[in-house]
């Protein structure tokens, strides 16, 4: 089968990448593009560790074929970072013990990043809905809600 | 929330500590917020392969053939591996440590023994291609009877799962079907005790389902040397394993792990090492083999089975005279890490109470389930729980506080446990204690008081008379109710014994009533009032406390 | 060969070719297919991927509701016209699914899965289906779940329905043992129109208590022209069962999905959160 070439935006920078057909985005970031940071989980929609932002909407990376991609802008977890800079996110996530194996947290803080994007003073309610799709095995979730419900309250603090 | 509760054991303690008590940033946690953390998967290499196992669909069958050429002509594969291509297809992971008989195939050859046991590898350019060749290979089977149940697979005639070891259970110190603990005479104890009472306690196994699934990529390296990027959570122990599997010298296996993403015991199996190293062998580029979801759901080890039967006889006053445990553990159709997870659970009977008889047997069994290991509280958590259940019941049965039972009969320093060791560092009384203020769970002024550095040792400290049997012989189930014998006991605690100095034990008041407390169902009027622990030895000596020493398993003197 | 992808425009085009072609299935968010391919199940054959926007119109201004099959979960939720089916398209997957689960894909989710649908059934939807090269044909939800059973439906385009009566009208309830979410124990959709305080044109649907989502008959013919009161719902709670034939999962036993119906449908009945 053909390979297919896709342009597509990754954290910023245009890429063109040559894709099997029913590649995933996963597969592609990962392996094609040597950004590591999304993670394989579970290959069917259960875990979340592979969670990007595609045009800004959460998006499972292992379940999205990369030739829907075309023309899209993409944002892993490696691209969370302003230069030596971290995302509010990411300080929260140390301050708070927001991690045990750092398995789930690329996937948590994208799923995180796209629910402070659309709604900057979530509730824990909605910080738990939000990261609904993504499992920790390790933490008990608290000290990740704990973590984005600071990032927001900071990020807030900073805007007024 | 933390806290530190300086005002127990304060003078066994030392408090200059620079780390425990204070915030300090993980030095790893940059790293897993900015994704920068590198697990097994995350390393690129050109020309990487990817390899796919065919798995068993049955439970138990013999392997007829096994025709691979669609297989191997099938577009991207780069080669297949059969059993016959394993330099040492047998292993016991417990082999490092000579520990049990190689009883497990890389790929199976004759028989499979479970269902998902691996039985050809499939090796491809990419992973779509090699699951789509696994689907090529034609394996033709003789279905064989199966046995699921623990108890079933010991009796005689039953079907052989493993024939190294063909009486389906592992052999301990090449003499007995089971592991023993004696310590006393429960029969005769049984026979004097105020009440007898027998449960049974079950669990399924358990899947340790951490988000990264098992797998190693392996590549050549310089000099002839393999570089392994590993999942596996004993790093040295998986470099081991694949050494003696593929008969290599592990200086020639450059491992690199230790960053494992989720394993709570389910990545010490060496599940993808050896067959990904093998495959960088024989294809000569680097191989990557990874469970899928499904793979590691079904066929990675859980956590196996567990069935305890636990018998005990208690008198009216509370105390805890005879308690027999017998257990069985669910091996699953090999042995990997069960036969240890089996000593571990009778090193932990009876719990952490003090009681003078004391009969262990326990059971490794082999079923045709998937192969069971290690996960957190590795052959301890279920008969805990066994045990903390059986101990409610018996406390409702005394009409005795399930809190205050507890520390009626729990170990204090220098009592002499059923394995012949002498327990120091016990905390359990002061445990129960701060559950049951941070609960506001009422007390009796005796519990309270009661300390786990006072009223322990003297009689506490004796061996009694123990009777020892030879039932269970390997080879002859019917030696199982072999007559019992009696051996003589020892002689009471060691004079070198440290130990803090033994306060005169005050004999404690009857036993509040509980009826005017709100939250645990009252206990009868009646009831009787905790009896005084064995009094104390008179000249104990008080040697010298090392504060460090007492919550660190690695100063404690063996003894 | 591996599996191969072809993006048309056209649904006729699509249409034409999942009929001529039986390799090739429609692709729509990618979270049952997609799947199939990572785990091994689907190692060759055609993904189609249809770009018509046909498939992504949402028409729910009016009394009748017409909605694209490669409408997402998200799309759903953010509709204002929509808020009967909130509880539904939350109940699948986290937000990183519903970005991509479509209205359409659901509708062949294999039980336990498919509780979208649920509600589809319960608002007594119909799809509009390309079959070959011919022109579309609209045809009851029920009959279409039943053909799918036996394996051929074609190509969905679009499904169809009234929009509930009240506000009250329409109840879902999502029943899984992980909070927030997990896979459905299972479902129960509800459209309970009233005439005078009397239940007028019932309709109940279960998801996972059966091979498809599937119409509760006898519990609806129970509700008829009856008050919401406390004897109607002991009525229909022991009218619950029947019809149903639910699988043993690694979710729930059949004996437990059969215990716990009654009492969930109790509950969504009397308005009690479950």
């Amino acid at each position: 089968m053909a390979r297919m070439p896709v342009q597509f935006r990754l954290n910023g920078s245009d890429r063109a990448v040559f894709v099997e057909p029913a590649e995933t985005l996963l597969g592609t970031i990962r392996r094609g593009l040597g950004d590591f940071a999304p993670k394989f989980g579970c290959g069917q929609g259960t875990c979340g560790v592979c969670t990007v932002l595609v045009d800004g909407e959460p998006r499972l990376g292992c379940l999205t074929l990369s030739v829907t991609c075309e023309g899209r802008s993409i944002e892993t977890a490696s691209g969370l970072a302003d230069g030596p800079t971290l995302h509010p996110l990411q300080a929260a996530f140390m301050e708070h013990f927001a991690a045990q194996c750092g398995f789930c947290t690329p996937g948590m803080l994208m799923a995180a990043k796209a629910l402070l994007d659309r709604n900057p003073n979530p509730t824990r309610v909605e910080v738990v809905e939000a990261i609904a799709g993504n499992v920790c095995r390790c933490t008990g979730y608290e000290p990740i809600i704990n973590a984005i419900l600071a990032a927001a309250q900071q990020r807030g603090a900073r805007r007024a | 929330m933390l806290e530190f509760r300086k005002d127990l054991f304060a003078d066994e303690r030392d408090d200059n500590l620079n780390v425990i008590g204070k915030g300090e940033q993980r030095q790893d946690m940059l790293g897993h917020v900015t994704g920068r953390t590198r697990f097994f998967d995350d390393h690129g290499f050109d020309g990487l392969l990817h390899l796919k196992v065919v798995r068993s669909p049955h439970h138990h069958a013999r392997i007829r053939s096994i025709d691979v050429t669609a297989a191997e002509r099938a577009p991207g594969v780069k080669r297949v591996i059969r059993g016959q291509d394993v330099p040492l297809n047998k292993n016991t992971l417990l082999s490092l440590i000579d520990f049990g008989k190689d009883d497990e195939p890389t790929l199976a050859v004759d028989k499979v023994r479970y269902k998902g046991e691996p039985i050809v590898a499939i090796i491809a350019d990419s992973e779509a291609e090699a699951l789509a060749a696994v689907k090529l290979v034609r394996v033709s089977y003789d279905p064989l009877p199966t046995v699921f149940d623990v108890q079933e697979a010991l009796k005689p005639g039953a079907v052989v799962v493993n024939e190294t070891y063909p009486g389906n259970y592992f052999e301990y110190h090449d003499k007995y079907d089971h592991q023993k603990l004696r310590f006393g005479d429960v029969e005769a104890a049984f026979r004097t005790a105020d009440h007898v009472l027998e449960e049974r306690y079950q669990m399924s196994p358990i899947e340790h389902a951490s988000t990264e699934t098992n797998g190693t990529i392996a590549a050549p390296e310089t000099n002839n040397r393999y570089v392994v990027h590993s999942c596996a959570q004993g790093l040295f122990f998986s470099l081991g394993t694949t050494a003696k599997i593929l008969a290599l010298e592990s200086n020639r296996l450059h491992f690199i792990g230790g960053t494992v993403g989720g394993g709570f015991g389910g990545k010490v199996d060496s599940l993808t090492e050896p067959l990904a190293v093998l495959g960088a062998i024989l294809t000569g580029r680097p191989v990557r083999y990874v469970l899928g979801r499904e793979e590691e759901m079904q066929f990675a080890s859980p956590r196996g089975a567990e069935r305890h039967v636990i018998k005990d006889g208690v008198m009216r006053d509370g105390r805890i005279v005879a308690r027999q445990i017998t257990s069985y553990f669910d091996a699953g159709a090999y042995t990997r890490l069960t036969s240890y997870g089996v000593v571990k659970c009778v090193a932990h009977m009876p719990g952490p109470y003090t009681i003078p008889n004391v009969r262990g047997d326990a059971y490794c069994v082999f079923t045709n389930r998937v192969p069971a290991t290690a996960m957190r509280g590795f052959g301890v958590t279920g008969v805990d729980f066994s045990i903390e259940v059986q101990m409610d019941k018996l406390a409702h049965l005394v009409g005795i506080d399930p809190m205050e039972f507890r520390i009626l009969n729990a170990y204090r320093d220098g009592d002499m446990k059923a394995h012949r060791r002498v327990a120091h560092n016990t905390a359990l009384i002061e445990c129960v204690q701060v559950v049951a203020e941070k609960v506001n769970w009422p007390l009796s002024e005796t519990a309270r008081r009661a300390s786990s550095l006072s009223g322990g040792g003297g009689p506490r400290a004796a061996i009694p008379p123990t009777v020892t049997d030879e039932s269970g012989r390997i080879g002859r189930p019917e030696t199982r109710q072999a007559p019992p014998q009696l051996t003589p006991g020892a002689a009471p605690l060691p004079a070198h014994q440290p130990r803090p100095a033994v306060p005169v034990y005050q004999p404690p008041p009857a036993h509040q009533p509980a009826a005017a407390l709100p939250n645990y169902p009252a206990q009868p009027a009646d009831a009787a009032p905790l009896p005084a622990p064995a009094p104390p030895v008179p000249n104990a000596p008080a040697p010298p406390q090392h504060g460090a020493a007492r919550f660190s398993s690695v100063f404690t003197r063996r003894r | 060969m591996p599996v191969n992808v072809r993006i048309v425009q056209g649904l006729q085009e699509a249409a034409g070719i999942l009929a001529s072609d039986r390799g090739a299935q429609l692709l729509g968010g990618g979270t049952l297919l997609v799947r199939d391919i990572n785990e091994g199940v689907m190692t060759e054959g055609t993904l189609l991927r249809a770009v018509d926007p046909v498939l992504l119109a949402m028409n729910t201004g009016g009394a009748r509701v017409e909605l694209g099959a490669g409408v997402t979960m998200a799309m759903v939720l953010a509709s204002r016209d929509l808020p009967y089916l909130h509880a539904a398209a939350r109940g699948i997957g986290g937000p990183a699914v519903r970005t991509t689960a479509t209205i359409g894909g659901n509708l062949f989710a294999a039980t336990p899965y498919g509780d979208f649908t649920t509600a589809l059934l319960a608002l007594d939807a119909v799809v509009t289906l390309h079959a070959g090269f011919g022109g579309a044909r609209v045809m009851p939800l029920v009959e279409m779940l039943a053909n799918r059973a036996r394996g051929g439906v074609g190509l969905v385009a679009s499904v169809g329905f009234s929009r509930p009566a009240g506000a009250d009208a329409f109840r879902f309830v999502k029943v899984a043992r992980v909070r927030p979410k997990g896979v459905s124990v299972l479902s129960i959709a509800a459209h309970l129109p009233q005439n005078g305080g009397r239940i007028s044109g019932a309709r109940i649907a279960y998801g996972a208590m059966g091979p498809t989502p599937l119409r509760a008959k006898a519990v609806e013919r129970v509700l008829e022209g009856r008050t919401l009161d406390a004897a109607t719902i002991a009525a229909a709670k022991s009218a619950a069962l029947e019809g149903t034939q639910p699988a043993t999962d690694a979710i729930a036993s059949e004996w437990y999905r059969r215990e716990v119906l009654p009492v969930h449908l109790g509950r969504l009945l009397a308005g009690e959160t479950s």
